[in-house]
């Protein structure tokens, strides 16, 4: 389908529309990173019986804005031993992903009814969104995998051991929930039959009954939840930034506004994984109930993504970080397995609807084929079960044989 | 359950009171017996307590005292008696603000306010000399310019002094045992400590020297004050 923006060929007035449409879409992100960390601070703060920003502006919320034009003021250092182009590079590389991913995701328009999401404005037709690729869920895979790229690259490039520690670790962990969160987005994709977002969200817009969160289970949701949180390096998987054990991670090095722009980048993650959450299982713009329009599309949007930006803030309030092997225990040995479980139970279903084992035509056909799904699966499981018990053996024999050592 | 009660925990806490207050815009009322800025006080005649003993310098843990004594000029007494304060300094980059000064000093002439929001840029700023110590002619302390004083910070000064008495004697509590100063005359005894029930404060103000001693009171006298001291 695409966007009918492009559908009479591009001339000037359409690349300024484009050009415009990104501007604001950036626009739109810097200024909910700004709000964001504000939020953050406040309710953190609340959460622990403190005040928080209270100063700068009113109720503090001009905080953001100062501790950035701080940022800008201070003294950038370079570490001697710093890999100068990549060392300058690494940050860029952190924002520019993170702006990227926002970009495919519907954030106005009215779904309801008939509407696919269309609005008419200055004479051209479009889709809310600063683009939609047809790839696009892949291309928020892509995305987040770059995003390591500039972590990984900016703790080697430091010349330092903190950050090099820090830097491996995040993305240990990222590539780690890779596999989950794509394991989960299949399950949406394979409902949906398309990679598009914007499609993605039109097939949820008719009732919040359609929303994928119901339609796939909510378990392919919670596990790209817990994935989300991981592959965004906030507690409890803030393993990367551990101040304890790595003094500021793989960002240690950085002083003045390259630091900030980590900051930056890391904010825009958060807000465009609960963009990308609320598009795939939530509706994106689509009302849960009542009326339906561009602008009220656009209020729903925000108000579904502050519910998710209030709950990481609470998960980050609430939880204690993980143990390092705790983390991969649950990438590899449960989100994993579980997701790809799931996908292959929704698989399943689906071939099952086409082939009729759900009527009376072809229902012995169809209890064969599931009691010996369920047999594999049975046999599947107890194999995973028995490698986990047999590793958790050795290692605990492993530390038993270390603690002999010791006189 | 086990997971998600501390959900619930961090939620709660979400609209639970502020206990924190806006410290430079709202400040709270100080603790009767805080300690802060010293003062150097004055007889109701204005002559100036301090004799130069030197007894505060020699007790100061911190050494932040800093006395010289000189003669009384005889036409012009800056003192009564023999000797007066002649260089009296205390550096506050040293002072604990623990009192023994106060406690020393034969004369109540230092005592504490209850003035701490006071601050400076370099070293010799810190050390207050005699002119900045001295009530002025009032008998108040002076408001330097770069303190902040409150409405009382000047009351109760050094209070725990004037709740209890000579060898911390429960039975002198409430009694007053020192001269009176210039501004603010015989300050009252500090009453209510926790047991006490008698609130009204005696009415001689000397002492004898029977009554110094313990062990010399009457029986009843004292039993029912140790009562009413509680526990001392």
């Amino acid at each position: 389908m695409g966007d009918p923006l492009f559908v009479d060929g591009i001339d000037l007035g359409v690349v300024l529309f484009v050009v415009v449409k990104a501007l604001l879409g950036f626009a739109f992100v810097l200024v909910g990173v700004i709000l964001m960390i504000w939020f953050e601070r406040k309710v953190l703060a609340d959460m622990q019986n403190r005040v928080g920003p209270a100063r700068a502006g009113k109720w503090g919320l001009l905080q953001t804005l100062a501790d950035g034009i701080k940022l800008i003021f201070k003294e950038d250092v370079k570490p001697d031993r710093a890999d100068r182009p990549v060392y300058r590079l690494a940050p860029y590389l952190s924002v520019a992903p993170a702006f990227l991913t926002f970009c495919i995701v519907p954030i106005a328009g009215a779904f309801g009814g008939d509407d696919n999401g269309t609005v008419e404005l200055f004479g051209h037709e479009t889709f809310l969104q600063v683009a939609d690729p047809p790839v696009g869920v892949l291309f928020l895979l892509a995305m987040s995998s770059v995003g390591i790229y500039g972590i990984m690259l900016a703790g080697w490039s430091s010349g330092s051991k903190y950050p090099l520690l820090g830097s491996v670790r995040a993305s240990a962990q990222m590539v780690s929930y890779e596999a989950a969160l794509g394991l989960s987005v299949a399950a949406v994709v394979l409902l949906t039959g398309s990679l598009s977002t914007h499609a993605i969200v039109d097939s949820q817009a008719d009732s919040f009954l359609d929303w994928n969160v119901w339609r796939t289970g909510v378990l392919p949701f919670a596990i790209f939840f817990v994935a989300a949180c991981a592959e965004l390096n906030r507690a409890p998987f803030d393993l990367v930034e551990a101040e304890q054990e790595l003094v500021g991670g793989f960002h240690t090095e950085y002083s003045s506004i390259r630091f900030g722009m980590f900051y930056l980048s890391e904010y825009m993650n958060l807000i465009t994984m609960s963009a990308i959450i609320v598009t795939l299982f939530f509706g994106g713009p689509a009302p849960a109930f009542g009326p339906d329009g561009p602008l009220l599309g656009l209020g729903w949007f925000v108000l579904k993504l502050v519910v998710f930006l209030f709950v990481f803030v609470w998960i980050r309030a609430t939880l204690p970080r993980f143990r390092y092997d705790q983390l991969m225990d649950l990438g590899w040995k449960r989100l994993i397995p579980v997701a790809l479980g799931w996908l292959l139970l929704l698989a399943a279903i689906r071939i099952g609807q086409d082939e009729e084992w759900f009527t009376a035509n072809g229902f012995w056909n169809g209890t064969l084929i599931v009691a010996i799904a369920v047999g594999i699966a049975f046999i599947c499981g107890v194999a995973i079960l028995v490698a986990m018990r047999g590793s958790d053996r050795e290692r605990i024999d492993e530390g038993s044989a270390e603690l002999r050592k010791v006189p | 359950m086990g997971y998600f009660q501390g959900f619930w925990v961090t939620f709660k806490k979400l609209w639970d009171r502020r206990v924190t207050s806006e410290y430079p815009k709202v400040k709270r009322p100080k603790p009767i017996r805080s300690h802060g800025r010293h003062v150097l006080n004055r007889y109701e005649d204005g002559m100036e307590k301090c004799i130069g003993c030197e007894l505060c310098a020699g007790v100061c843990p911190a050494r932040c005292i800093y006395v010289r004594g000189a003669d009384n000029p005889p036409d012009d007494p800056v003192a009564p008696g023999e000797r007066y304060g002649f260089v009296y300094e205390i550096n506050y980059l040293r002072c604990i603000h623990c009192d023994l000064c106060v406690e020393a000093c034969p004369t109540e002439a230092i005592t504490e306010s209850k003035l701490f929001e006071f601050s400076f840029t370099n070293r010799p700023d810190a050390i207050y000399t005699k002119d900045e110590l001295l009530v002025d002619d009032d008998g108040r302390p002076q408001r330097l310019p770069w303190e902040d004083w409150r409405e009382g910070d000047d009351l109760h000064t050094s209070a725990w002094m004037r709740a209890t008495s000579p060898s911390g004697s429960a039975a002198y509590e409430g009694r007053v045992q020192w001269s009176g100063e210039l501004g603010y005359g015989v300050r009252a005894p500090e009453q209510g400590q926790a047991a006490r029930v008698d609130l009204t404060p005696p009415t001689d103000a000397t002492v004898t020297p029977e009554e110094l001693d313990p062990s010399t009171m009457s029986e009843g006298e004292s039993a029912s004050d140790h009562e009413i001291a509680g526990g001392h």
